[in-house]
């Protein structure tokens, strides 16, 4: 499927915010496989005084952009063309959890890729005892490691209501957890935190969705805002799966990827506040339209 | 060699052993094995005999009283508070035989080059882990292994050029090692401070003559860190988090030994990829920062986004090799407890050799077989989160020490399993006891020993000392110094005299001085204010002292001329019913603060000159009654600020921090002075205001001498804003400050005058040309109007 995706990112100050500087994981990836990027496009107002070009540890693409004098307000405009191949049906050929444990001992790697990066505590997801709790008794029947992620997500969705005004982006994991609402934020690190609590590596995506469904299908949630959803590796036969707990659903045709990491602290699409003494506004916008023909 | 029987026998030492109990299966660093004292305490400890109990004493006062005139202190944090404390000296040095020492150095030489070569794996290909020497999860679940430096190459080739290791010695009498300090380790400093004391307190002894001096190894590094700038005129800089850290007296007191300049994150700024300090003079570059910040805080835009300590774009500039950091910032990564377990084996690969000097013996849980032999060994074992970076004996909240927890109870060996990975397992450590003076007798405690290693051109160099940690009783073994522990100097001791080394002597250093144009913005901003806060101090004790002088005459409050000085008062800040001293007591603690971010740039004897004052000031307050009582208390308080006075003008150099500090004290003047003129010199003023305004102008014999009449308002501003020869006018403040601006930086674009010089001449031409009659009450307000500027334009012109 071929999509057109708009984002504007806004951020007004009350008053002049003292020079700085940005790192931005805004642009989709071109993933062998899954997507393709036509074409890209990134445009910073004011015109920074310096821009540059990197990539991250996990192989995302940042932009960094730097100020040299105070402004009163910064928008990021991203527009991009974008090739999703459909989800390959994936057949369930994943170890147990006891046998997904004994694969990880013999990857011995920390490059990228590898998911020993995806086990532990991170950044913005540290171990819960609450959470592991919960995560063992779903999981206390589970046959296979892809099964186990499903039966999180699937649970979690089940549980948890959608919320865009309960929690803001750094209400802990937890907190959000206890009170059974939130984001695709929120639903994405509680299931993270669920799957390695019972061994297996899981890991954020940041990225798109699309905005208006296909005829006859009901409208996704958090399409109106970057989306985020989990990653988890099933072993060494199938490696990585990509599930929305948002949506109860394989992330597939409907999902476009900018970046992924531990948590979203690696994938934060605008990093580096600007300094300034009083308040700020954000505002964002998203639209992913399917191109037809 | 019967010597050591024979003074046993008869000992050389009086009965100063006779209290010291060493501990079964416990090494000492008095005794021997065989329960002879070693020779290298044995003229010691008859130099020590020799002393009477008044010359101890002595002795021992030196020591403290050096400390207190350096102003050695550290933070201690407890209970969410933080408190300065002395430095915890304990006496007694702590002596190795020069032979033995040359051991421990060539092993811990041997361990710095395993630890670089560690480091340049786990940066670069990951060779450790694919080869399955170290466990990937082990490396991918370290919080100090930081993915933004993967692959980032050190710009000169080594990530470390400054380590820590603490060791002790075992009851079979051999060393270990019980840390690694990579990240940035602090101590050199305060061993440096605590060799001083000691000197002090046993300069006269002959034992002394043959201790091995430090200053070398200092003049090494800094001459390593000199020679991976970009050039002559790059600089070097030491990144403090600020005087809040426990240590900051440390990187104080290094920046100040070794010549080199102390920023904080805020000082430094990221342009094109190139690190830069903002100074007075603009941005200007810096090849070289030796941090004392952990790395996570030291950039928020990739590291620790809650930093306030760091600067945004450092990591960038890094990856873009545009200066050097040392440590390189990941090398926190090294201290994990749980990388201990693999020392020896990465020794073998990396080296091909075993380790000179063995660590403790320490299992990760993440491995079962080692998990398995934890659980089955449990009583000899501490466990620990696996990730801490402290000693053996400092303890995490979840230790479980030989199977038990904190509370006492037994520890649940499935909790062993479900949080395998995050734990590690070390041996219990008994350390060797070594003396401790107390009441005049020695006695034996456990004692580690803080090691430093330096890159120098020609490899790694061991500081020859550093400090002993002391415990503070004989059973405990737990010998931190936030509970409570002593520190005491270490005497490397040779069986030669070594020459006297000073950091002073560099030998074929060139005499050429260099313009001090990099003042950091931030360090002429405190200065700055520095100087106002105590003028303004000093201002507000001369009113002080006026009103109450009157209050012991007239014995009551209610005539004209102490309402308005009451009044006057108040707008300064000062109500009438508040306690005397809270005024003043808060611009000083306004001093102090500012004085505190810029240590490493004024006098010891500047700095206690100002703790000094505010601690009588303190004293004071609890005590001092209003009126009489009171005009005295402050005049001994004037003279404390004089005093500070003094030292700066008489000990500064001129440096540009100087100037700062200079126009900060006339430019608070110039306001205060004038503000006061206003109101006193007014038509309506009460009666007496002019004789009280030549006495708050410390002018009275002057305007005696120079005015035959009595005090007219013309007297009044004559005397004390337009006469040039009087210290104290305004007109003599504008000078000072248009004297000091003359030798700031000026831009290209500002050829001939900054706007703060221009105003500051405009208002001196005025004063110079007027005579009093001219100065009208409008014409004050002007002027006052004009001087409440002068502080946003220096701040616009250099400051930014």
């Amino acid at each position: 499927m071929l999509y057109d995706i708009t984002l504007r990112i806004e951020y007004a100050y009350d008053g002049m915010a003292a020079a700085g500087r940005h790192l931005l994981r805004l642009t989709p990836a071109t993933i062998p496989g899954q997507q393709r990027v036509i074409a890209a496009n990134l445009d910073v107002a004011p015109a920074p005084f310096e821009r540059n070009f990197s990539h991250d540890f996990f192989g995302n693409r940042c932009v960094g952009v730097s100020y040299d004098e105070a402004v009163e307000e910064t928008a990021f405009l991203m527009q991009a063309r974008v090739d999703r191949a459909p989800l390959d049906p994936v057949f369930d050929v994943s170890p147990s959890l006891d046998r997904l444990t004994e694969e990880l001992e013999t990857i011995l790697s920390v490059a990228a890729d590898s998911p020993q990066h995806f086990r532990g505590r991170s950044p913005r997801i540290p171990p819960s005892s609450e959470v592991a709790a919960w995560a063992r008794t779903q999981t206390s029947a589970s046959p296979s490691a892809l099964d186990a992620v499903r039966t999180i997500c699937t649970a979690l969705h089940a549980e948890m209501a959608f919320d865009p005004e309960a929690t803001a982006v750094d209400t802990p994991l937890e907190e959000a957890f206890r009170a059974r609402h939130g984001v695709c934020q929120d639903f994405t690190h509680i299931a993270i935190c669920a799957l390695r609590s019972v061994g297996v590596p899981a890991g954020y995506v940041s990225g798109f969705l699309r905005t208006i469904p296909p005829k006859g299908s009901a409208r996704l949630e958090g399409a109106d805002a970057m989306h985020a959803w989990v990653r988890a590796w099933c072993g060494m036969e199938i490696g990585w799966v990509e599930f929305d707990p948002t949506n109860n659903m394989m992330a597939g045709e409907d999902h476009v990827t900018v970046a992924v990491g531990r948590d979203y602290f690696d994938v934060a699409p605008v990093k580096g506040a600007l300094r300034t003494a009083g308040s700020q506004e954000t505002s964002q916008s998203v639209d992913m339209v399917a191109v037809s023909g | 060699m019967s010597e050591p029987h024979q003074a046993d026998d008869r000992p050389a030492w009086g009965n100063l052993l006779e209290a010291y109990r060493r501990l079964p299966g416990v090494a000492d660093e008095l005794y021997d094995s065989e329960g002879r004292v070693r020779p290298v305490w044995q003229p010691f400890l008859r130099d020590l005999a020799a002393l009477d109990a008044d010359e101890l004493d002595h002795a021992l006062a030196r020591g403290s009283q050096y400390l207190r005139d350096a102003g050695v202190f550290f933070r201690q944090y407890a209970a969410g508070d933080s408190t300065e404390r002395d430095w915890p000296l304990s006496h007694l040095p702590m002596l190795i035989e020069a032979g033995e020492w040359q051991n421990i150095a060539t092993a811990l030489m041997q361990r710095a080059d395993v630890l670089e070569a560690a480091m340049a794996d786990f940066y670069g290909p990951n060779q450790l882990v694919a080869d399955g020497v170290l466990p990937a999860r082990l490396l991918a679940s370290n919080p100090e292994w930081l993915r933004p430096m993967v692959g980032v190459q050190p710009r000169h080739g080594h990530y470390l050029h400054f380590l820590a290791f603490d060791i002790g010695r075992g009851p079979d009498g051999k060393w270990w090692v019980l840390g690694d300090r990579t990240q940035a380790p602090s101590g050199a400093g305060f061993a440096l401070e605590t060799r001083m004391a000691t000197s002090r307190s046993f300069s006269s002894m002959t034992s002394n003559a043959n201790v091995m001096r430090l200053a070398g190894f200092f003049r090494r590094f800094r001459d390593t860190l000199l020679s991976m700038r970009d050039g002559e005129t790059s600089r070097v800089a030491i990144l403090t988090p600020g005087p809040l850290n426990d240590t900051y007296f440390e990187h104080s007191y290094i920046a100040r030994y070794l010549g080199l300049m102390l920023v904080q994150g805020a000082d430094l700024a990221v342009r094109e990829n190139r690190l830069m300090v903002r100074t007075v003079s603009g941005l200007q570059p810096v090849s070289v920062v030796w941090r004392r910040l952990d790395a996570e805080w030291t950039d928020p835009l990739e590291l620790n986004e809650g930093s306030q300590l760091g600067t945004p774009g450092m990591v960038g500039a890094l990856r873009n090799g545009s200066f050097t950091m040392v440590n390189a910032l990941g090398s926190g990564v090294l201290e994990a407890r749980a990388l201990m377990a693999f020392m020896p084996r990465m020794s073998e690969v990396l080296m091909g050799q075993p380790l000179a000097m063995p660590n403790i013996a320490t299992w990760w849980c993440g491995g079962t077989a080692e998990r398995d032999f934890v659980k089955a060994n449990l009583e000899r074992m501490t466990i620990d989160n696996a990730m801490s970076t402290r000693l053996p004996f400092d303890h995490g909240p979840n230790v479980v020490i030989g199977g038990r927890k904190l509370d006492g109870s037994p520890v649940d060996p499935d909790w062993i399993d479900r949080n395998g990975p995050l734990l590690a397992g070390q041996e219990v450590v008994s350390l060797s006891t070594a003396p401790a003076l107390v009441d005049g007798k020695l006695e034996a405690r456990p004692m580690s020993l803080r090691v430093f290693v330096a890159r120098s051109g020609g490899g790694w160099v061991v500081m020859p000392g550093g400090f002993a940690r002391i415990g503070n009783s004989a059973e405990s073994a737990d010998i931190s110094m936030q509970r409570g522990g002593a520190v005491s100097d270490v005497w490397v001791v040779s069986d030669k005299t070594g020459p006297v080394d000073t950091l002073l002597e560099t030998g074929g250093g060139s005499a050429k001085r260099t313009h001090d144009m990099s003042l950091p913005s931030t360090a002429a901003d405190n200065l700055f204010w520095l100087g106002r806060y105590v003028e303004r101090t000093d201002f507000k004790i001369r009113l002080l002292r006026a009103l109450h002088a009157r209050l012991a005459e007239t014995g009551g409050g209610d005539y004209p001329l102490a309402v308005t000085l009451s009044d006057y008062l108040a707008s300064l800040g000062m109500e009438t019913d508040d306690p005397i001293f809270d005024g003043i007591l808060e611009d000083m603690r306004c001093a102090l603060r500012s004085a505190g971010q810029v240590r490493d740039r004024f006098s010891t004897d500047a700095w206690n000159a100002l703790v000094d004052l505010t601690r009588t000031t303190e004293m004071f307050a609890e005590r001092v009654l209003p009126g009489d009582d009171a005009s005295r208390a402050f005049s001994v308080l004037l003279r404390k600020t004089s005093g500070f006075a003094g030292l700066v003008h008489e000990n500064m150099y001129r440096s540009t921090g100087w100037r700062f500090l200079g126009i900060g004290r006339a430019v608070e003047r110039t306001w205060g002075m004038m503000n006061f003129l206003r109101v006193f010199t007014d038509v309506e003023a009460p009666d007496g205001s002019l004789d009280l305004a030549i006495e708050v102008g410390d002018s009275v014999m002057t305007h005696r001498r120079r005015y035959a009449a009595g005090t007219s308002r013309d007297t009044a501003v004559d005397l004390l804003l337009l006469d040039d020869m009087n210290p104290r006018s305004v007109l003599n403040q504008l000078i000072a400050i248009d004297d000091h601006a003359s030798f700031l930086p000026v831009s290209v674009e500002e050829v001939r005058m900054t706007p703060f010089q221009r105003r500051v001449l405009e208002m001196k031409t005025v004063l110079a040309a007027a005579a009093p009659r001219e100065i009208t009450p409008e014409r004050l307000d002007d002027l006052s109007e004009d001087a409440a500027s002068l502080t946003g334009l220096l701040a616009d012109t250099y400051l930014q």
